[in-house]
């Protein structure tokens, strides 16, 4: 069974889809992907879809699966690389990808996983620190 | 007056015949000079129809053709299935209404990202849906 | 009985040619700076040639038939040119009739014997080349209508510039009507720039969009969309009074949509979003 890597990279998951994905190929992608956020503790999933020259429904619905799912197992998910055809096509069909993050590039969704990671600690240290000085 | 130019017959009997029938499509397109953004629908409503077509029709036979009217070209496919056919087609048509456990707007989003949409269904005999993607449409 | 005429047409067509060539020049309209005498003459001394040729197979009247396909095309050819070079439907028109006065002209002068063949033949000239001057029409409209939808095109591609206004901001003035074929023109531009500049905010300034009804609204809302599924925000600034009104007495719902009432203050709004700061620099001042 030909299965999509998921490479791990401290407190990141990342995902590359270089080819055109058939339905099981993206259903396995999502089960394989909670798993890993499971057992690695991650903290953020990025999946480059650069190479992706059509998203249908379908995909649509996995990528905002894999967000929601990741997100109650606490991890961010953003979606990098999308091609502007494929962003055009899949608003006239309906999709908006709500509960996953966007970003132009690999660099730029690297980014935007640290900034959102970071802020939530941030938050968590803020309000043990309010607790203390209480 | 529609001309075919080109015809092509494949026939869709599990998932992974999809693939290659996307880019049998994608060829089409791009044979005829269709803009990028117009393959890039063409494809994502084949995509949509051929796998309504396994779903709920159990496969079945896909047409491409190359047509042309006046001096505008474009690709019309047909997805023919013989399964169990629509019983409400207004209601299948319908944004958000799915007998399966999909979105449901296959159907209805396929239709916003042709040109050309037309599908007729027998119960018991079968369905058959038709587009049409004009090269400038 | 044809075929005689036909000789005879044949036999005389240097007078024809330049009895056309006259009337045609005659005409006070004439544009010669579109098109040089000789060119005209070469011009039309092709029409004739095979014009005379599909006379000669007997059938005067029958424009259909197969002997006038090569007539009907060297003239839709010259209708569609001259409606590309911009000639007027008079100067087109007049190409095709003024042939008919030459034609009857010579008829005259040659059968003058014989009322009855002159009036017969004169007849059927006149129908022949009515519908050739049908013909010139219908080509004349054709050829102004593929001017116009590339001009139609090209206005499409030049009125939607996307401009770097700063390293990752690019604006988007959009000038005249957003219908839906626009609208896609615009969505490509937009989004293909995104790619190539990296630019994480696009600001869509709509001041010149004459009015905003529901429809527009939709368009700019998927635009937006668009813009966020490849990662990046999208401003819409130019937001008239009058817009605003439309837009709230119509009942949409932009509040999804980051919206500012000028370009500078979407520009202010995204130099914050990229945490830049413009300051005014007093440094002058204090070397003095």
């Amino acid at each position: 069974m030909e299965r999509i890597p998921i490479l791990r990279m401290g407190k990141f998951l990342l995902v590359t889809i270089q080819i055109d994905l058939y339905d099981r190929l993206a259903t396995n992608l999502e089960a394989d992907l909670v798993q890993m956020v499971n057992k690695t503790g991650a903290r953020g999933v990025l999946i480059d879809i650069s190479a992706l020259s059509i998203v249908d429904s379908f995909m649509g619905r996995i990528l905002g699966n894999i967000g929601s799912m990741s997100k109650i197992m606490d991890a961010e998910t953003v979606v990098v690389g999308m091609q502007p055809a494929v962003a055009i096509t899949l608003i006239e069909l309906g999709l908006e990808l709500k509960g996953v993050h966007t970003a132009l590039n690999v660099e730029k969704g690297m980014e935007l996983l640290k900034t959102r990671i970071d802020a939530e600690d941030e938050e968590i240290i803020e309000e043990e620190d309010e607790a203390g000085t209480e | 007056m529609k001309l075919v130019l080109n015809k092509d017959v494949m026939s869709i009997e599990k998932e992974q015949d999809v693939v290659p029938f996307r880019n049998r499509v994608k060829e089409y397109a791009v044979k005829i000079g269709m803009s990028l953004v117009n393959q890039t629908k063409l494809i994502t409503a084949a995509s949509e129809l051929v796998r309504n077509m396994l779903k709920y029709g159990g496969g079945g036979v896909t047409i491409i053709e190359v047509i042309s009217q006046g001096r505008d070209n474009g690709i019309r496919l047909v997805f023919q299935d013989k399964g169990p056919g629509i019983k409400d087609i207004s209601l299948a048509m319908k944004d958000g209404y799915s007998s399966g456990k999909s979105l449901g707007i296959g159907l209805p989003g396929a239709k916003r990202l042709v040109n050309e949409f037309d599908i007729k269904s027998t119960l018991g005999e079968g369905t058959t849906v038709s587009i049409i993607k004009w090269k400038n449409g | 009985m044809k075929t005689d005429i036909a000789k005879l047409l044949q036999k005389k067509k240097k007078q024809l040619l330049e009895s056309w060539m006259t009337k045609q020049l005659s005409d006070a309209m004439l544009r010669e700076d579109l098109m040089s005498n000789e060119e005209l003459r070469e011009q039309s001394n092709e029409f004739l040639d095979e014009l005379l040729k599909a006379v000669a197979t007997n059938h005067v009247e029958d424009i259909n038939a197969p002997a006038y396909e090569q007539v009907k095309e060297v003239l839709s050819g010259i209708s569609i040119s001259r409606a590309k070079q911009g000639f007027s439907p008079r100067e087109t028109g007049i190409y095709v009739f003024s042939l008919k006065e030459a034609i009857q002209q010579v008829l005259k002068e040659e059968i003058s014997d014989d009322i009855q063949l002159l009036y017969q033949t004169t007849l059927s000239f006149n129908k022949l080349l009515d519908s050739l001057g049908v013909v010139t029409f219908e080509t004349y409209i054709k050829g102004r209508e593929e001017v116009i939808m590339r001009q139609t095109d090209e206005i499409t591609e030049i009125s939607t510039p996307v401009i770097q206004v700063w390293e990752g901001i690019l604006a988007l003035p959009i000038i005249g009507t957003l219908d839906s074929a626009r609208t896609q023109v615009v969505m490509e531009n937009l989004l293909q720039e995104i790619v190539e500049t990296g630019s994480t905010i696009a600001i869509l300034d709509i001041s010149g969009v004459p009015a905003v009804d529901s429809l527009v609204a939709q368009h700019l809302i998927k635009t937006v969309a668009a813009t966020r599924l490849m990662g990046a925000e999208c401003i819409i600034s130019g937001i008239r009074p009058e817009i605003a009104q439309t837009v709230v007495h119509l009942g949409i719902d932009l509040s999804n949509i980051v919206t500012k009432s000028s370009l500078a203050s979407a520009l202010k709004y995204a130099f914050g979003m990229l945490k830049l700061e413009v300051k005014k620099n007093h440094k002058e001042k204090t070397t003095e």
